[in-house]
């Protein structure tokens, strides 16, 4: 089913919510086809969020930037002003997968997908990115990070669907990164990550920040201490080194074939360090 | 499963077909519309040789729900070559770019949708973009070859 407005959509939801019957949203497609043939095989109602208005949004407001759960991180990423004022959500977007992938895959069904070591989490909660939501009670709004509950588990409840993401403008020296390790160039799924946000004022001290960790923890995390120690200073290196170790606290990762805890917990404080000195030359515009 | 039926434009040619709702596009495009060119490899969305166009976008058709086809055009590599074989045909050839074959026409699609959007890539943009795009035979330098003189060939054509 293909409904065309989010009326017609949410009341598809409804009547299987009414009914039992399951359904699944798709839009890229990109976890969700591989699921139904490998993992979970029943048989659903697929609802493809592609043909509606508010789900292709992608625009850039006065105070706020509208990013749809249809849009390709492709098309995503083939946007200049974009790119510009979100440089870290867009690389984490572009860390996903493969040009064919990119050509499906969206930051909603990323988010929606929630799994721990999904790339353009952290780097969305790092931007302040809320949730869109709707059903047929109405819209609400979530933050990003308040979205992930658990390992693959989302906030949505039964007869709800993410229409897209709403984040806020940039202001002037404000800047974003996204880093994660893996252990080769391309195609890989991060063993951990991180996102920082920053703005400066005109002496270059830090006014406001938030930092992101992902692969660290079942779900990604917004650590506020890594904020604290970067907001005031004039991110000096003693700075960005606490920032890091806030990341390293606040890590509770597994080990498995990726990496072990000991190794993910010391990664992640050398991806915040790193992620910080990125954001701060792009907030400084240099 | 009651079947669907869609309409798509594919290889320039408007196509109808039916298909069951988790059908996906590769499925239909080899078992009901005869274009075998298309390869299965993975079937998950890694190896890339069931690379197509879905409205001039590059795409895995293993990931894409034969459904999700209705009103699209769909680009093939049976939709390469003209009379003759496509420039990038014609080098993967010269070059000797493949053994087994079955990377192939998804390396061809790929390599043809970079170079509408980049007529001229650099061998990192090549190897970045056709990422998705696995070969167990040849080792991929053939391949990057092949790519940077079908880029000239078609700056230049002969």
């Amino acid at each position: 089913m293909a409904p065309a407005t989010v009326d017609a959509l949410v009341a598809t939801l409804d009547e299987h919510v009414k009914s039992g019957e399951r359904a699944q949203v798709i839009s890229g497609g990109t976890d969700l086809l591989v699921q139904m043939r490998s993992i979970d095989k029943t048989p659903r109602t697929i609802v493809d969020i592609k043909k509606l208005a508010e789900t292709n949004r992608c625009e850039i407001g006065a105070d706020e930037i509208y990013i749809g759960a249809a849009v390709s991180s492709a098309l995503m990423n083939e946007n200049a002003e974009l790119r510009k004022l979100l440089p870290g959500l867009l690389e984490a977007a572009d860390l996903i997968g493969s040009t064919q992938i990119q050509g499906r895959a969206t930051i909603g069904g990323n988010l929606c997908n929630a799994s721990p070591a999904g790339d353009s989490i952290p780097a969305m909660i790092a931007v302040g990115a809320v949730c869109d939501i709707a059903s047929s009670a109405g819209q609400r709004s979530l933050p990003v990070e308040e979205f992930v509950v658990g390992v693959g588990r989302n906030a949505l409840a039964p007869g709800e669907v993410l229409l897209g993401l709403k984040i806020p403008m940039p202001g002037a020296r404000q800047s974003s990164a996204y880093l994660r390790f893996i252990p080769r160039t391309e195609m890989d799924i991060a063993v951990a990550g991180c996102g920082v946000d920053l703005t400066l004022d005109e002496k270059g001290v830090c006014t406001a920040a938030r930092v992101a960790i992902g692969a660290v923890a079942p779900t990604a995390l917004l650590v506020p201490a890594a904020a604290d120690a970067l907001i005031g200073t004039s991110l000096d290196d003693a700075a960005i080194h606490a920032a890091g170790e806030a990341c390293t606290a606040a890590a509770s990762p597994i080990s498995d074939k990726r990496g072990t805890v000991e190794y993910r917990k010391k990664v992640v404080a050398v991806l915040a360090r790193r992620a910080a000195a990125i954001a701060k030359q792009r907030a400084l515009g240099a | 499963m009651s079947k669907m039926h869609v309409t798509s434009r594919i290889n320039g040619e408007s196509r109808e077909f039916l298909c069951d709702p988790n059908q996906t596009l590769l499925d239909v495009l080899r078992d009901e519309l005869g274009l075998t060119g298309t390869k299965e490899g993975c079937s998950t969305g890694d190896c890339g040789a069931c690379s197509v166009l879905v409205d001039g976008r590059l795409v895995c058709s293993c990931l894409v729900l034969a459904a999700e086809a209705q009103d699209k055009l769909v680009e093939t590599i049976e939709g390469i070559a003209g009379d003759e074989l496509h420039p990038i045909q014609q080098q993967f050839l010269e070059h000797a770019a493949l053994q087994c074959g079955i990377c192939t026409p998804g390396f061809i699609v790929a390599t043809k949708a970079l170079l509408d959007k980049n007529p001229d890539p650099d061998e990192k943009t090549i190897r970045y973009w056709l990422a998705g795009n696995l070969c167990r035979c040849t080792g991929y330098d053939k391949i990057i070859r092949a790519v940077q003189d079908a880029a000239k060939d078609l700056a230049h054509p002969a």
